[in-house]
């Protein structure tokens, strides 16, 4: 049929051919016909023979290499799916003559436009490894290639390669770890496993260990991670600080949503990274995922078991509060009852002791006997492990005895033997009986272990043993071999101790000893014979006879099974089946001092810090000008005068109130803004004109700024020199970051601007925190000026130096305002949020309000403004920020109040990303003796910085924004809400929004920006007729319009 | 990775076999055939088998052993996983996972398989993917088939392997557009002899059918998402957003899908439905027992309990029983030692009772411990936890879903100790 000419006919041999390999029979004669059909149009039949191909061409090999030009043809395919298949054919086919062919293919592939093919072709390497390992150079530099792939399709097939072909070569991942990390919550969930296990081991060779130091700092390591420097400084060398990586910190928090994975196999991976890698506290967040995947099917219950037995030996602690998720149920399959048994016996501690004992109860009535003796093996364990149940377990086993059961009887025995064994006090009256006992029990071993007992203990029970001795003595034919040995050694310690009573008996278990059936047995009666019968032949040993036999014998010591398995990486094949499986690749060690961590820097903008480019402008210039609004807002009138935009007619307040003010600041902060700017200007000439090296600048700005600390309060005179210095560097540097709009003067003045105003915001609070005693006065003289809220706007002018100014003069003139720009807010609320009451703080109160200044620290956070007052009759000391919520928000604290003394009150800004959404941030706030768990709640409009644009960019902006991103409501406006200055107001108070003019007096428009991904939102309130209202907003942020549009509803609708 | 798969029935025949790496030869198998001799039960037979040169993972699963021979080290969970949606994929492809269903549609399991692992590496494993390379039969079209003479294979590339939302293939239409939820809820527990809870706890699951035209972006919200105390997700959910805002967004798949499960504090005391009055007893002389099992409703808030089951795996010394059921219907086998008692609706007024004698036989001991309940039961249009969905929104697309939202409370591994 295959040499039919009709499609249809040939589809039919072939499937039959296929059926034929699926059921496992040999099709292989069939070859020569079916290679014809490679060409095929039909691509069904095409993929049947593909599919045959692959199966047979290793034995066939000649006949194979016809096939070969069709593949290399389909190669250069221009459709990706078919070089794809092309590739991943010819890769499968395992003739050794053509990798050759296959090496170049995969070099091609390698470098294919679509990820798919390179997808494939990373498969392909690993085929061809497997076939010619000589190649391994070269595939060695295509995998290099590979890994620095920007794509999700690819980085999980690589990284397989990678582990297959050469997982030594460690080198290969610096540069692509954080690359890594960062995607891998968009690899499809195989690759992440592989990437996940890869990284485990990666990061055990170039981290050191979080597990060093127990103390303080283990406790709070998160704290240590931002705040280290300073406590380096602080105290010295007394306490060497473990300071995480920041990369390992990436791994950590990346792979952490991975546990949330719908794939069991993933969430384990993320399980045994934890474990292997997190500071122990970190470690607990595992737990609940594992416990859920309990729920799953059987064979993942048994894998998942396995790993919590192990874990639970190390630590008790993560497991306990699951610990009813451990309880047997009567229809789980044998070897999960066993797993959860062990779990149970090793989460066992004297609080949940009783609960255990009365579940394993239960379990010992069990209709699996094998079960039921598991369990009473548990006890056991429980039994040695905690002293104080020890002698109730023994009661509970003892009564097991009565037990109708065999097996159930003759474990506890067993049992009990070995606790016995192990606190040979005073429980003779337990082996008596257990002797009472012994005729009606008849499982061998069960005897046996009695019998062990009598012996042992004979002196115990002088009475007793005897007699039993007796017993055996007329039953000894018809006994298992396991017991007669047993009383052939019980009769030879009976002769030693009692030889009045016992030799008769003795002498006749060895005659019958003698003649048994089986060697063992006659041998240890001559032996015992030899040993313990005084005659001329016996020499030396006979007087030893009784310090043989009688020897003090070492507890047994009953521990898990699963003891010694964490030596195995956890989740892995060897780990389950406890040998090392072919292929296991071990753990490392934690290196004593980390190796050089500025390996994996890569000349690439992080994609963490990266802003979601949105209307083609970088997220930095946008904020770099959204500070210099708002600290200088003359210069914005100066942008009024030039282009007309209006972009802040509230803000023309006292500039000469404030500039005294300024100066008593600048004085102050000069100090410390000389040597922050020497070190950024400095930099910013080094950086070339690459936006991504300024781009890595601005990120690694933070932690720098930290470090400043202030050294020389008196170097102002330096100032003027340092800023012109820097302005003429940062305009370089801005420009060629390219900035789009056009506004080249503008954005030059915006970056000298924004790291001025970041100088001058900093001292004030290094300023409280160092020397706040001494300053007192000044502190409470900022506080008037800068934060007490006013109804009004804040003064935020503050006087440049004149050249500075004149400078800006000229150049913001030419500003063109075709561009949307971040202004000052409309409107500072007044409102201010309780954080912690005096009631709950011991005297610490502490309010929050939102002062709607972008954030100093990070353009992405939003900055919050605390007032800590004492009203307490004695200073409060180290006001600090202690531990975070784990999973908590990104924040920059504020230093740490040395003293605040009573009836004070001090103001301090705090940095939180809130990350676009309205989710509290908790944290605690400490002094020295106490901790107050606090957390600050963000509206959604507190989440925005204003935004100013002309009405046309609005409308422009709004066209890009419909369908999803467009949410509105019709309202019906409170009667006073229907003029232009309410609404503005309004409006304001929500949000912090900019207004944008309009043309029509029925429409207002409001505009603003997201401040961590700085996301446009538009809002425009129509008014209709019978003051209704239609409120629209405009937003990418999916979830942000919604709830802005009912925080604004309720405003506006507010009677 | 995972280097050959081997289907075979409970009596140990091999029926399929699939190789990604080279031939492995099926007497590998006989490994595990004497592993499986010696478990009583099929459930028993360990998962993972060591041999010589091979390591042997295996899942059982309706009715049938999926075996995989492994070589090198590899997470097992990773080949549990997989086995576990190969058999997924067959159940979603020909409805039941059977001997019979796998035998029928030999060629087109294998080409499945031949598209989901490349040289044992997972590959395309979305349903959806699959589905467009691979169309799944429907009568009509395997009628179409035989008539013209064109294939199940799609003439058209996946198109959802290359996007970056996998699990959605593209083009998607539909005339009526409806999206549907379920709320489906389980009740795990273990009630011990006096009716005391000694373990309760609720794990839930949304389940989805979406079937809506282009690309819709939906979001879920709860009313009391607080509830939710460990979750995970389809992958297409955004994790962040939820996270952030407690608010489940998503592209969903198209068709049917799990999009979470979810687990509930278990701080919150859980409701148990029904509570079941029971008495088991063998008398210590003769051969002879009794038993008497009535069931009742609880705490049920105001629905009406269906659908209730009582399952006991009796001992085996048992002879023959001889019972009245008051309401419902019960079948006892005598070769496994099953009772089943089917009682359906619970009626408050008139509480269903089972009762009557056991008969042991001749000799044989009193059994140790009393056979446990294992209840089942469902109660229509109630979240057991009081999870409610609070509305969906879609985003992305111009016209009105059809939305519905059904909740549904049944009985877990719920067991009753006596």
């Amino acid at each position: 049929m295959l040499e039919s000419n009709k499609d249809s006919l040939k589809l039919d041999a072939m499937k039959r051919i296929i059926a034929l390999i699926a059921k496992g029979k040999n099709a292989s004669e069939l070859f020569p016909a079916v290679v014809k059909n490679v060409a095929s149009k039909n691509i069904e039949l095409k993929k049947l023979v593909y599919v045959y191909l692959v199966r047979y061409a290793e034995e066939q090999q000649d006949l194979a290499l016809l096939s070969i030009s069709t593949f290399q043809r389909a190669l250069k395919d221009p459709n990706q799916l078919i070089r794809a298949s092309a590739l991943r054919v010819l890769s499968s086919i395992r003739v050794p003559i053509i990798v050759p062919i296959m090496m170049l293919a995969i070099k091609e592939a390698a470098s294919d436009m679509s990820p798919y093919v390179r997808k494939t072709s990373a498969h392909a390497i690993q085929k061809l490894y497997s076939l010619d390992p000589d190649q391994k150079e070269h595939l060695i530099e295509v995998i290099d290639k590979l890994l620095k792939d920007k794509s999700t399709l690819v980085a999980g097939s690589v990284v397989m390669a990678f582990e297959e072909v050469c997982p030594d070569r460690i080198d290969l991942i610096h540069k692509n770890y954080r690359k890594l990390c960062n995607l891998l919550v968009d690899v499809e969930e195989w690759g992440q496993v592989v990437i996940i296990t890869m990284l485990t081991r990666y990061a055990r060779t170039q981290f050191t260990s979080p597990w060093k130091e127990d103390g303080l700092f283990e406790e709070n390591s998160e704290t240590a991670f931002y705040e280290s420097d300073e406590k380096k400084t602080k105290n010295g060398d007394e306490k060497k600080s473990y300071m995480m990586d920041p990369d390992h910190r990436l791994l950590l928090r990346n792979t952490k949503p991975l546990l949330q994975s719908r794939n069991t196999a993933v969430v384990v991976s993320v399980a045994q990274l934890y474990w292997h890698l997190a500071p122990k506290h970190e470690v607990g967040v595992i737990t609940k995922s594992l416990v859920r995947l309990l729920r799953s099917h059987r064979e993942v219950q048994y894998v998942v078991l396995q790993n919590i037995a192990t874990m639970s030996i190390q630590r008790k602690g993560m497991f306990e509060p699951y610990m009813k998720s451990f309880y047997v149920r009567s229809t789980d399959a044998t070897h999960i009852k066993s797993l959860k048994l062990e779990i149970l016996t090793s989460l066992a501690n004297e609080a949940n002791i009783s609960t255990i004992l009365r579940e394993f109860q239960t379990y010992v009535k069990s209709q699996d006997k094998q079960f039921a003796a598991g369990t009473i093996q548990a006890i056991g364990r429980c039994a040695t492990n905690i002293s104080e149940v020890t002698d109730t377990c023994l009661q509970g086993l003892v009564l097991l005895l009565s037990n109708r059961d065999e097996t159930v009887v003759a474990e506890s025995v067993v049992v009990i033997k070995k606790l016995l064994q192990t606190q040979p006090t005073q429980h003779s009256d337990i082996i008596k009986h257990m002797a009472k006992l012994f005729d009606n029990i008849a499982v061998p071993m069960a005897r046996a272990s009695i019998l062990w007992l009598m012996g042992e203990y004979c002196e115990r029970v002088p009475q007793i043993a005897p007699d039993v001795l007796r017993k055996m003595a007329k039953s000894f034919t018809s006994e298992e071999d396991i017991v007669k040995l047993q009383t052939v050694n019980l009769a030879a310690k009976l002769y030693l101790t009692n030889s009045k009573q016992t030799k008769l008996l003795t002498q006749y278990i060895l005659n019958l000893g003698k003649y048994d059936q089986n060697y063992d047995i006659r041998d240890r009666t001559r032996f015992i014979r030899q040993l313990i019968v005084p005659n001329e032949k016996s020499g030396a040993l006979g007087k030893y006879a009784r310090r043989i036999l009688l020897a003090p014998k070492p507890a047994p010591v009953l521990e898990s099974t699963y003891k010694d398995r964490d030596r195995y990486q956890l989740g892995t094949l060897s780990h389950t089946i406890n040998t090392k499986a072919s292929g296991y690749l071990e753990l490392s060690d934690w290196p004593a001092v980390a190796p050089d961590q500025s390996v994996r820097n890569v000349e690439v903008i992080e994609p963490v810090k990266e802003w979601a480019p949105s209307l083609g402008k970088t997220g930095k210039s946008k904020l770099s000008k959204s500070s210099d609004d708002k600290f200088y807002s003359d210069s914005g009138e100066e942008k009024e005068k030039g282009s007309g935009s209006s972009s802040s007619d509230d803000s023309s307040s006292s500039s000469e109130e404030s500039s005294s003010e300024a100066e008593s600041d600048e004085e102050k902060s000069s100090s410390q803004s000389s040597e922050e700017s020497d070190k950024s200007s400095s930099q910013s000439e080094k950086s070339s004109s690459e936006s991504d090296s300024e781009q890595k600048k601005t990120t690694k700005k933070p932690p720098q700024k930290k470090t400043v600390k202030p050294t020389a309060k008196d170097s102002d005179s330096d100032e003027n020199g340092n800023v012109a210095k820097e302005t003429s560097s940062s305009s370089a540097e801005e420009t060629s970051s390219g900035s789009e709009s056009g506004s080249d003067a503008d954005s030059h003045s915006g970056t000298e601007r924004k790291k001025k105003t970041k100088s001058k915001a900093k001292p004030k609070m290094e300023v409280k925190s160092t020397k706040e005693v001494s300053l007192l006065k000044e502190v409470s003289l900022l506080d008037l000026d800068d934060f007490t809220p006013t109804p009004v706007t804040r003064p935020k002018m503050s006087v440049l130096s004149p050249s500075l100014l004149g400078d800006l003069e000229g150049l913001s003139l030419s500003n063109i305002s075709s561009t949307i720009q971040v202004s000052g807010p409309a409107f500072v609320p007044e409102k201010s949020h309780d954080l912690l009451h005096r009631m709950t703080g011991k005297g610490l109160s502490a309010q929050y309000q939102f002062p709607r200044q972008p954030c100093l620290y990070q353009p992405t956070m939003v900055s919050v403004q605390i007032s800590l007052t004492n009203t307490t009759d004695h200073p409060l000391e180290q006001i600090h920020i202690g531990d975070r919520d784990p999973t908590g928000l990104d924040m920059h604290c504020f230093n740490a109040i040395e003293c605040l003394l009573p009836e004070a009150s001090v103001t301090v800004s705090l940095g939180v990303d809130f990350n676009d959404s309205t989710q509290a941030a908790n944290f605690q706030l400490c002094t020295k003796e106490d901790q107050f768990s606090v957390s600050i709640q963000p509206a959604v409009g507190e989440l925005f910085l204003p935004a100013t644009m002309t009405e046309q960019d609005f409308r422009k902006e709004q066209g890009k924004l419909l369908g999803m991103n467009e949410s509105s409501a019709t309202i019906t406006m409170a009667a006073e809400n229907t003029t232009r200055q309410p609404i503005s107001r309004q409006v304001a108070t929500v949000a912090n929004l900019g207004v944008v003019p309009s043309g029509q007096d029925n429409i207002h428009r409001f505009a603003g920006k997201t401040a961590s991904s700085g996301a446009l939102v538009l809002v425009t309130v129509e008014l209709r007729e019978l003051s209704a209202a239609l409120i629209t907003i405009n937003t990418e942020k999916s979830v942000m319009g919604p709830m802005l549009l009912r925080d604004l509803k309720r405003a506006l609708a507010w009677a | 990775m995972i280097n050959s798969l081997f289907l075979i029935n409970p009596s140990g025949e091999i029926f399929l076999e699939k190789h990604w790496k080279s031939v492995v030869s099926r007497s590998v198998c006989d490994y595990f055939l004497e592993a499986k001799e010696k478990a009583l039960e099929p459930e028993d037979v360990p998962p993972v088998i060591h041999t010589p040169h091979h390591y042997l993972i295996s899942i059982y699963r309706d009715k049938l052993f999926f075996l995989s021979v492994i070589q090198t080290e590899v997470p097992p969970l990773f080949v549990i996983e997989f086995l576990h949606r190969v058999a997924e994929m067959i159940q979603d492809y020909f409805g039941e996972c059977s001997e019979t269903v796998v035998k029928d549609h030999m060629v087109m399991v294998y080409e499945l398989l031949e598209e989901m692992l490349d040289n044992g590496f997972p590959l395309a494993t979305e349903s959806n993917v699959l589905k467009e390379m691979i169309r799944p039969p429907t009568i009509l079209r395997s009628v179409v088939n035989t008539l013209t003479g064109t294939s199940n294979v799609g003439d058209t590339f996946p198109t959802g392997q290359l996007s970056t939302i996998p699990w959605r293939r593209a083009g998607v239409r539909y005339t009526n557009n409806e999206a549907y939820f379920d709320v489906v809820e389980e009740i795990d527990a273990i009630l011990d002899q006096s009716g005391t809870t000694v373990f309760a706890e609720i794990q839930g699951v949304v389940e989805a059918c979406v079937k809506l035209s282009g690309m819709p972006d939906l979001t879920l919200s709860f009313m009391n998402p607080r509830l939710l105390d460990d979750v995970s997700f389809h992958p297409c959910v955004r994790y962040k957003l939820w996270e952030s805002e407690r608010v489940l967004s998503f592209i969903p798949p198209d068709g049917n899908f799990t999009l979470m499960t979810y687990h509930v504090n278990a701080q919150n005391l859980v409701a148990i439905p029904v509570y079941v009055k029971q008495s088991i007893s063998f008398f210590e002389c003769g051969s002879d027992g009794r038993l008497d099992v009535t069931v009742g409703p609880k705490q049920t808030m105001g629905k009406t309990v269906e659908g209730v089951m009582v399952t006991v795996h009796l001992p085996k010394t048992i002879l023959s029983i001889n019972l009245t059921a008051t309401q419902g219907s019960y079948t006892y086998d005598n070769g496994t030692k099953l009772l089943v008692w089917d009682i359906g609706k619970l009626n408050p007024q008139k509480l269903p009772n089972l009762r009557g004698s056991l008969s042991l036989q001749a000799g044989a001991p009193k059994p140790e411990e009393n056979p446990s309940l294992n209840i089942d039961l469902n109660i229509q249009q109630l979240a057991i936890s009081g999870l409610k969905v609070n509305r969906l929104d879609m985003f992305g697309e111009k016209y009105k879903p059809f939305k519905g939202v059904k909740y549904i409370t049944k009985a877990g591994k719920f067991q009753v100790r006596t």
